[in-house]
């Protein structure tokens, strides 16, 4: 949505983004996340493929390669590179979406894949690409966080090699409020969105972007959130991808000892 | 073990698909932990080939220059056959009297250099073109489990089958056999591919197997 469209549009008269209680719109308290699931596998095509709904956002992320990396002037002869596209289906949002890239999935497409190229080790598959794409089905605010998070799963499931997942989600100010995991009335009519990704068991941030003002205290309040966020989202990408190899009655722990003795 | 989950290595080195950082090993990849000799490795669940020097592959012609032929080798890197590492004596420009696009062969992986360009040879007794029948791709990380304990598996499917069958390292497969075995055949491939991590896999192809090729039982 554009800026224009976001000052044309009022909060309705006597609604409050947080009440007396300290309860949102939707109910959560300031430093709840909204209701997420993570699913690991969904596409058969693809290489690797993840499902995540972060409350009303729909995100669907695909994953192919490492392959021959077309066109052949991008392709590096020391690593792989990382093909991000971010894209939002027009029926994402209230107002058709005009399809195609616009600046905004460019810039989005950008710090998603510079991210992902962080955390995977790039130097075992030279002159190739490895090409993320990121669907938006449904957004809601934060689906560039819910796109990262999908994609970090997706290319884990791919069985490309990687440093770590990277969770992402944001944080922001609501009615003078710092709050986690803004939606889509908060971040309209909101003061800051602080988008960020983080790697809990290093502390390293992976992308950090700030629309809006905050107070340096108050921006710390919002890392802090965030962190404590992502800390979470970990926690459902691991079990997403643990869940994807655990059906049909053998878990993955159970065959480790089958798979000692059975090479040919 | 899931990428970035700290990996337990006793008093074994971190082997194939870990990482060290600060002196502390962590998995790269989705895949099983398994100890073998002084490590301890991850066994990928998914991935693609990487080429491997040495490794014996099946490939399938894409593409050839008046003394190359380019090889389909299920990874991101095409494999090189030259017409001096072809068991014929190949004229300069005759490359396709020989083989043709589309044609499989088994090769072997000559070398690979830094940037992982990849040359194949055929000339050893056991290298050659296949005639007829049909390839199949798996992933390759799921290889060990079509041929199975010291060749269980690949023997079972073909007893029953009938068929004949080579399984290259790169995960293609080589059927080749009457078209009705070869369909059922395939199709307990996709059944290993799919149930490759589960227990009693061996016990749910026999019957399978048992169901499609009763004639076969002895």
């Amino acid at each position: 949505m554009s800026y224009g469209d976001l000052m044309s549009m009022d909060l309705p008269e006597g609604l409050k983004l947080i009440d007396e209680e300290g309860k949102r719109l939707d109910g959560r308290r300031a430093d709840e996340l909204r209701p997420i699931k993570i699913e690991a596998g969904v596409l058969r095509r693809a290489d690797g493929s993840a499902y995540v709904e972060m409350g009303k956002n729909k995100i669907l992320a695909a994953v192919y390669g490492p392959r021959e990396c077309h066109p052949r002037h991008l392709q590096d002869p020391t690593r792989a590179i990382v093909q991000c596209h971010y894209n939002m289906l027009s029926f994402s949002v209230d107002d058709r979406k005009r399809p195609g890239p616009d600046r905004r999935s460019v810039e989005i497409s950008k710090i998603v894949g510079e991210a992902l190229e962080y955390s995977i080790f790039l130097e075992q598959f030279p002159r190739t690409s490895i090409d993320v794409y990121i669907a938006v089905l449904q957004a809601n605010a934060g689906t560039r966080c819910a796109g990262l998070t999908a994609a970090s799963v997706a290319v884990a499931d791919a069985g490309i090699p990687m440093r770590d997942l990277i969770p992402a989600c944001a944080a922001g100010k609501v009615a003078d409020t710092v709050v986690l995991d803004l939606n889509k009335e908060e971040d309209n009519f909101g003061d800051a969105d602080v988008p960020l990704a983080y790697i809990p068991r290093t502390g390293e941030i992976l992308l950090l972007q700030m629309d809006g003002h905050l107070t340096q205290a108050e921006f710390d309040r919002a890392i802090e959130l965030a962190k404590g966020g992502c800390t979470t989202i970990y926690g459902l990408q691991q079990d997403a991808l643990r869940r994807r190899y655990a059906f049909a009655g053998g878990d993955a722990q159970e065959s480790e000892q089958e798979a000692g003795g059975n090479e040919a | 073990m899931i990428p970035g989950q700290p990996v337990d290595t006793g008093s074994r080195r971190p082997g194939f698909g870990t990482y060290r950082k600060e002196g502390k090993a962590y998995s790269t990849t989705l895949g099983l932990r398994i100890s073998k000799g002084n490590y301890v490795d991850i066994l990928p669940l998914s991935g693609k080939y990487v080429p491997f020097s040495g490794d014996d592959v099946i490939g399938t012609v894409t593409d050839m220059t008046s003394s190359n032929w380019l090889m389909d080798i299920n990874s991101p890197y095409p494999g090189v056959l030259h017409a001096s590492e072809s068991p014929w004596r190949v004229e300069f420009g005759a490359t396709a009297k020989y083989l043709e696009l589309g044609d499989n062969v088994t090769a072997r992986i000559l070398s690979v250099d830094d940037s992982k360009h990849v040359q194949l040879t055929m000339r050893d007794q056991s290298l050659r073109k296949l005639r007829g029948g049909h390839v199949v791709s798996i992933p390759y990380a799921k290889v060990p489990r079509v041929i199975g304990k010291s060749g269980s598996m690949i023997d079972m499917l073909k007893r029953y089958s009938g068929c004949k069958m080579l399984v290259g390292k790169n995960g293609k497969i080589w059927l080749d056999g009457e078209v009705e075995n070869i369909v059922a055949l395939a199709k307990a491939i996709r059944m290993i591919d799919e149930g490759a991590h589960t227990h009693g896999l061996t016990d749910r192809v026999r019957d399978y197997l048992e169901k499609t090729f009763p004639a076969a039982n002895e």
